[in-house]
């Protein structure tokens, strides 16, 4: 493996019971790559990340560089938001189970912007960006040098969407993470990944965005033809849209 | 026996209700709360044999609760069925068996347990095992924090979650056991389930959660020595307690923060 390969996948294929869900997918994703994973509804962007976990089995390859610590905002939790566990609770748990050195849990509260207000508070009355952001700082503790994210917006409204975007890409620059992040907005792959992986049955591509977001792939891939607009830096064009359901 | 026995005795019932009311909160938080009801019921095939054949109950209720948590726990792990639904399979089948192995003559002790002096050796054990529930329960409060909120996340913290699970069963069992005797296992359960759900009551953190489900536990179960030993003398101790603790949660709900 080269030096700055930080994650190197080959030949993976993973499938619960007979169903096939990824097929044979290999890529390399290099130290500082923004990754974005895009494709269709039950295509397996989410499986995929579990396997990257390795919260799942599968066949094949997933390599990451010796000493990589992982942090994971998932798409959604199940869990019930009406118990009586505080933000610091939870963040404080983490740090114990990972053994955090003191001051942990303050110091990523402030790179994600989690007042002491927000920290103190029930997990059941913060808003759906602040759980986001309790979500990040939660992913944040043990100093993670990649950070996986499924879909870390969905169901937010547009103003808590674009403040977790930029705590996103804040976190990115200071702390020159490496970020494999699952989204079906083809406005924030332009904008925040410098590769794009798709996965569906029918297509794969890994890329710079400009290069393999073309509308061929894109129509391969969801099937459909894209209702999106192709952004050239110099160019003046609507901004591309959501391209598909969720997985 | 002496009336160190029955200092004992109690001294166990009060422990009992502390390991209960920890054991409680994470039970409610994980929406097992029932279970502790129907688990206890698990220690009935097992008490119905001891019965049978002049044995200690605890020996054949604890062999029978043991089994059977290790049964649901493989039910929950490799069928991917929720904890109600795998108990329930299991509390249906222990009831039927207990029932019909119970002599008739023993069947209200087995419901509902027989307060009675215990033995330094007995009391010993029972020390024992609440202090090992206690310190389950606080050595492992952040992967069981973590578990209850989103075992995916746990699991990618690096916590066995499976092995977590089997733990926190064994403890819950174990919690069980150790009322089973004076509680019975119609109610042994009882006294995991109502103070938790006081201590929810109560409580918008964690800490002050643990906090008032033990104590409300242990307070139910001096208002019932006090109760039984004072007004009803004749009734048994199991119901006294739980009527106690159920009164404890109704004043709850008056003027509670959750």
């Amino acid at each position: 493996m080269a030096t700055n390969i930080i994650l190197s996948v080959h030949a993976l294929k993973i499938k619960f019971d007979s169903r096939s869900v990824i097929r044979n997918l290999s890529f390399d994703v290099m130290e500082g790559d923004n990754v974005a994973i895009i494709g269709p509804n039950g295509a397996g962007k989410t499986v995929l990340l579990k396997a990257l976990l390795g919260l799942i089995p599968y066949e094949g390859d997933i390599r990451w560089s010796p000493g990589v610590r992982l942090g994971y905002v998932p798409q959604k939790i199940a869990a019930d938001r009406q118990m009586p566990i505080r933000v610091h609770d939870l963040l404080a748990a983490k740090a114990h189970v990972l053994k955090s050195p003191a001051g942990s849990i303050d110091a990523v509260a402030t790179l994600v912007g989690l007042t002491p207000e927000v920290l103190n508070a029930s997990i059941g009355v913060i808003s759906g960006g602040q759980f986001q952001k309790a979500l990040i700082a939660f992913a944040l503790l043990g100093d993670p040098s990649v950070l996986l994210f499924d879909e870390p917006t969905a169901s937010l409204d547009e103003l808590a969407e674009e403040q977790v975007y930029e705590v996103m890409e804040r976190l990115q620059r200071q702390q020159h993470l490496t970020v494999l992040m699952v989204s079906h907005d083809l406005s924030v792959v332009y904008r925040a990944a410098n590769k794009v992986l798709c996965v569906s049955k029918d297509a794969v591509c890994f890329g710079a965005p400009k290069e393999v977001l073309t509308p061929a792939t894109l129509e391969a891939m969801y099937s459909a033809p894209p209702q999106f607009f192709l952004h050239r830096h110099g160019e003046v064009s609507e901004p591309p849209r959501k391209a598909a359901g969720r997985d | 026996m002496t009336d160190a026995g029955t200092v004992f005795s109690i001294t166990l019932a009060f422990l009992f209700a502390a390991a209960a009311g920890l054991v409680g909160s994470f039970a409610l938080m994980k929406r097992m709360i029932l279970a502790a009801d129907v688990i206890s019921h698990v220690a009935l095939p097992g008490l119905g044999l001891a019965f049978l054949w002049h044995l200690n109950p605890l020996l054949g209720g604890g062999t029978t609760l043991f089994l059977g948590t290790l049964l649901i726990w493989q039910l929950q792990k490799k069928e991917s069925f929720s904890t109600e639904v795998a108990i329930g399979v299991v509390f249906a089948g222990s009831v039927a068996i207990g029932a019909a192995l119970t002599p008739k003559e023993d069947l209200v002790e087995a419901f509902f347990g027989k307060f009675e002096q215990i033995s330094g050796l007995t009391f010993l054990i029972g020390v024992l095992a609440v202090a090992l529930i206690v310190f389950f329960i606080f050595q492992c409060k952040s992967a069981l924090i973590l578990n209850l909120f989103s075992p995916e996340l746990a699991a990618a913290t690096g916590i066995k979650i499976n092995r977590l699970n089997l733990y926190f069963l064994l403890a819950f069992s174990l919690t069980v056991l150790i009322g089973l005797r004076f509680m019975g296992a119609l109610l042994a359960g009882a006294l995991i389930i109502i103070p938790a759900a006081t201590g929810r009551r109560l409580a918008d953190s964690i800490g002050v959660f643990l906090l008032a489900s033990v104590l409300s536990s242990v307070l139910a179960v001096g208002i019932g020595f006090l109760v039984n030993t004072y007004v009803f003398r004749n009734l048994s101790i199991a119901p006294t307690i739980i009527m106690a603790s159920a009164l404890l949660f109704c004043v709850s709900l008056i003027g509670s923060k959750a």
